[in-house]
């Protein structure tokens, strides 16, 4: 392997032909594995969004019209008040949602309130749940009958207030993540040489920890501001008379089989995921510089009335949350709201609601366990070949490339785009249509940048001196694989499973235009019961969903616990 | 090592369960339907008790949904049998063709009201659901809303932002509202209609059912509904009264014809004899209190004694040949302020 290697790199004008003669049987393994993975992804990602690109240029029954579609799309008032209504419902819902995670964040990592883990715990709460849920909720909290309606001072919650509050609790936990992140790069020598310099500590605020944390601000920025355009849950359940591009997309291609006009919404939903996507690479690599190899951790030190007003705060947002959740878990058992409180455990029985009864709770088990277990692998390895051979660079950047492309294609957009690839008539994978398979192909494409990102961070903490003594102990690639990289890669394995896990169990958009009947998942029960009005049954199968999301996450724990105890033996022992 | 055994057995366990859904060997057959979901489990149990080889797989969503789907669909629909679905969009597939005609055994039984015209029936009633309104008492009583009793008192004022009524494009009910104003008012006079109800109306849901248990449960007192639907809660001990307008009720036949690219056509036809068999037939009048065979129908608890007498004298081919033309103009006059379907 490693004369071939060496020659490889030195014969840069070598044909191809003389190349593929120099390698030896392990490259042509790694060669045809990174061929098989580069084929599924444009499979799976790549040949869908080109299906819906040409679809939009096309009528319904599949001739070319060049902008026709687009001019009709643009000439309908309803629809293009649509933009901006979804504009104006984003940014509202951005410039909430950033300053609370901005506070939320900086109380975390900037100050010593008390009970930081526990916020922490809470903050994540949202993840667990599908974003109808929120929306769910406010129905019953600020609906005409809601618990706390006053407060709303007559305003109707169905529209653009229960829109902004419900996408609040969905995208909070999200871009305070990526808050946390920035606010925790920042370095202690700034701030000593702030001091010492004499400046107070506003002074500091606004020119060290905000010029510090500006990349990670405008990053979440954008994040949030994609994530609430592109959300379908929230807007369906209690969008009222209030329509945004999100609804359109589901209205023109479900509720009149418009796929034309369905594929122009989609390509115009795709925009301000690309920008978004755009500056967070942008961003992403100016963040990486500002830390160097000298700078210090930064430690808060107490201060009694900065540290008790941010726990006054965060303990609001804590209770947001929890109302939240807790309103959803709360309407699952009374028996007949607003008349009859008592509780009853009767909208369990999905039997009585649900067409399909308690089967879809069990197809969601069922695929959230093999994406798990089967999107985990893939990314994996997929990853390993892109992070761990040193040839065939081409390839290598291409799967590097298409692995991006997830993260800037909004799960809507993505189902439409299988609809139009799978269900083609002339495609061999016809056949996966209305199959559970392309429920989990789709899901792990679409959740597929985030756990490749972190295997390959994983993966590239790993010396390459294994491979190299490996290769000289003449081991095959594939044993050092399940000796080394496998096991010491365990965490962010299991992290990514769990990941993957969680999302199969709340996603709704991509799989609500691929579900058959007997593939129906948990969410669009969740979608079907609130559609006809049997809110009580859709909050209580919102409810398994969180449930079996938590159980899941504090096995997880265990199981975490229990696999670094075995497999970091290594990094404390002694030699 | 402990894990990669974990993955062997889950690998094994998932590839087991497929097999064992595989040996079954069932004939599934596709149902499209708009019947009300609570129902299904029933009709599937019942019609599985007697024809265990055969799987219903129900595919449900409001009737505009199921139309629109099957329209777009054609000859590729993965549909074999369409059931419970509003006759004017029979009707409308008929005449594309989509529809194979079929004499179910018995069907000579029915009610001749309820049939396709045609020798051999292309499709085939099994039951009448007929407007009406829901309205909450109490709710009525806090806002000082006075209890309506025709379709014109539905525009005074009071009722402003009150009002709850399914999008005619997405519910068959809410079509059969639209199309029965029109035949009781003349067409001009029900768009006029429409434009001052419009001011009153709160939302437009996406099914039927939906404004009547809004209605029930008090979040819009008044919902522009059906008749079964508002027995039903009143039974279960909604606060609402189920009220006829007096100017007279839409109504609309649910029925089932086989589709006609169907490969388990020798199924479906069997779920077409029993669905004209008397059993089915009373569990059609659970609900309903008009069903297609003659003699079986049990008045039904809290439904409005009066509606029989004031459903109008319905022209389905006029509603069917119009639906598409009269759901744009709908869609051009109030789409925007209607939910998401």
């Amino acid at each position: 392997m490693n004369t071939a290697t060496t020659t490889t790199y030195h014969n840069h004008r070598s044909t191809f032909r003389q190349r593929l003669s120099h390698l030896g049987k392990e490259d042509i393994i790694m060669l045809i594995a990174l061929i098989g993975i580069s084929l599924s992804m444009l499979v799976a990602i790549i040949f869908p969004l080109f299906g819906m690109f040409s679809k939009s240029f096309q009528n319904n029954s599949g001739d070319w019209v060049g902008l026709g579609n687009f001019i009709e799309y643009f000439s309908s008032p309803g629809l293009v008040g649509s933009i901006s209504n979804s504009i104006w419902v984003s940014l509202l819902t951005t410039v909430i949602t950033g300053l609370a995670a901005f506070v939320y964040a900086y109380a975390l990592t900037r100050s010593c309130m008390p009970g930081k883990k526990i916020f922490r715990a809470l903050s994540s709460i949202p993840i667990l749940a599908p974003s109808l849920l929120p929306a769910i909720s406010l129905v019953y909290l600020l609906g005409n009958q809601g618990l706390i309606r006053e407060i709303l001072m007559g305003e109707s919650v169905y529209g653009p207030i229960g829109i902004v509050i419900g996408m609040c609790f969905y995208i909070f936990p999200h871009i305070l993540m990526i808050m946390i992140t920035a606010l925790s790069t920042s370095d202690a020598r700034l701030y000593e040489a702030a001091e010492v310099l004499g400046a107070g500590p506003v002074r500091i605020f606004f020119t060290v920890t905000l010029p510090g944390a500006r990349y990670g601000l405008i990053s979440a920025a954008f994040v949030a501001f994609t994530l609430a355009i592109t959300d379908f849950g929230i807007p369906k359940v209690i969008g009222g008379n209030f329509n945004v591009l999100a609804t359109d997309i589901y209205k023109q291609v479900v509720g009149q089989q418009n796929f034309s006009i369905g594929a122009v919404v989609g390509m115009i939903l795709l925009i301000p995921a690309l920008v978004s996507f755009a500056v967070d690479r942008h961003v992403r690599k100016k963040q990486t510089a500002q830390m160097s190899a000298r700078s210090e951790p930064y430690r808060p030190k107490p201060h009694k009335l900065r540290d008790g007003l941010l726990f006054a705060f965060c303990t609001m947002v804590a209770l947001f949350l929890l109302t939240i959740i807790g309103t959803a878990a709360f309407s699952s058992l009374v028996k007949f709201w607003p008349y009859e409180m008592s509780l009853t455990l009767q909208h369990y029985d999905f039997n009585a609601n649900d067409p399909n009864g308690w089967a879809p709770f069990f197809n969601s088990l069922t695929l959230s366990a093999v994406t798990a277990v089967v999107g985990t692998l893939m990314i994996f390895f997929g990853a390993y070949f892109v992070e761990k051979t040193k040839q065939f660079a081409l390839i290598r950047s291409l799967v590097q490339v298409m692995a991006m492309v997830p993260m800037a294609v909004p799960g809507m957009v993505l189902g439409l785009a299988y609809v139009f690839f799978f269900n083609a008539p002339g495609n061999p994978l016809n056949g996966i249509y209305g199959t559970m398979v392309i429920l989990g192909l789709s899901t792990i494409a679409h959740f597929y940048t985030v756990s490749h990102l972190t295997l390959t961070t994983a993966l590239k903490q790993i010396d390459g001196e294994f491979e190299a003594v490996s290769a000289s102990l003449k081991a095959p690639f594939y044993k050092t694989v399940a000796r080394v990289h496998f096991p010491i890669c365990l965490p962010a394995i299991s992290d990514v499973a769990i990941y993957l896990f969680v999302n199969s169990m709340t996603t709704v958009s991509a799989v609500v235009f691929l579900y058959a009947p007997d593939t129906k998942l948990a969410s669009i029960s969740v979608l079907n019961m609130d559609d006809v009005g049997d809110q009580a049954p859709a909050a209580a199968m919102a409810m398994m969903i969180v449930m079996t999301s938590i159980a899941v996450k504090t096995l997880h724990v265990f199981i975490t616990k229990g696999i670094n105890a075995r497999t970091s033996a290594w990094k404390n022992a002694s030699r | 090592m402990k894990l990669s055994n974990c993955i062997k057995v889950l690998m094994g366990a998932t590839f087991m369960l497929g097999c064992a859904q595989m040996a079954e060997a069932k004939t599934k057959l596709t149902v499209y339907t708009a019947i009300e979901p609570e129902e299904l489990h029933g009709f599937k149990q019942a019609f599985e008790k007697e024809n265990s080889d055969i799987d219903l797989q129900w595919v449900r969503d409001s009737t505009g949904i199921i139309t629109a789907k099957l329209l777009a669909e054609k000859d590729n629909t993965k549909a074999d049998i369409v059931w419970g679905v509003a006759a004017t969009s029979l009707l409308m597939l008929k005449d594309i063709n989509m529809l194979e005609a079929y004499s179910p055994k018995g069907v000579d039984s029915l009610n001749k009201k309820f049939l396709d015209k045609d020798a051999t029936p292309s499709w085939v009633g099994q039951r009448a659901w007929v407007a009406s309104l829901c309205y909450n008492i109490y709710e009525a009583k806090k806002h000082n809303l006075p209890q309506p009793t025709s379709w014109a008192d539905l525009l005074d004022p009071v009722y402003k932002g009150h009002l709850v009524m399914p999008n005619p494009a997405s519910s068959g009910t809410g079509f059969l509202d639209v199309s029965s104003w029109m035949q009781i008012m003349g067409e001009d006079k029900a768009w006029e209609f429409m434009d001052g109800l419009h001011e009153n109306i709160g939302v437009y849901t996406h099914s039927g059912s939906k404004p009547c248990k809004m209605a029930a449960k008090g979040e819009f007192p008044i919902g522009i509904s059906f008749a079964y639907k508002g027995a039903q809660l009143k039974s279960k001990g909604a606060p609402i009264e189920v009220i006829a307008p007096k100017e007279g009720l839409g109504w609309d036949v649910e029925a089932f014809g086989i589709i006609k690219s169907s490969e388990n056509k020798e199924a479906a036809k069997r779920f077409a004899d029993w669905s004209v068999t008397k059993e089915a037939n009373v569990i059609y009048n659970k609900g309903y209190a008009v069903v297609a065979l003659d003699g079986v129908a049990q008045p039904v608890k809290n439904y409005p004694e009066e509606a029989m007498g004031l459903m109008i004298d319905n022209d389905f081919l006029w509603a069917a040949a119009n639906r598409t033309r009269i759901l744009k103009e709908w869609e051009t006059r109030y789409g925007t302020k209607s939910e998401a379907k």
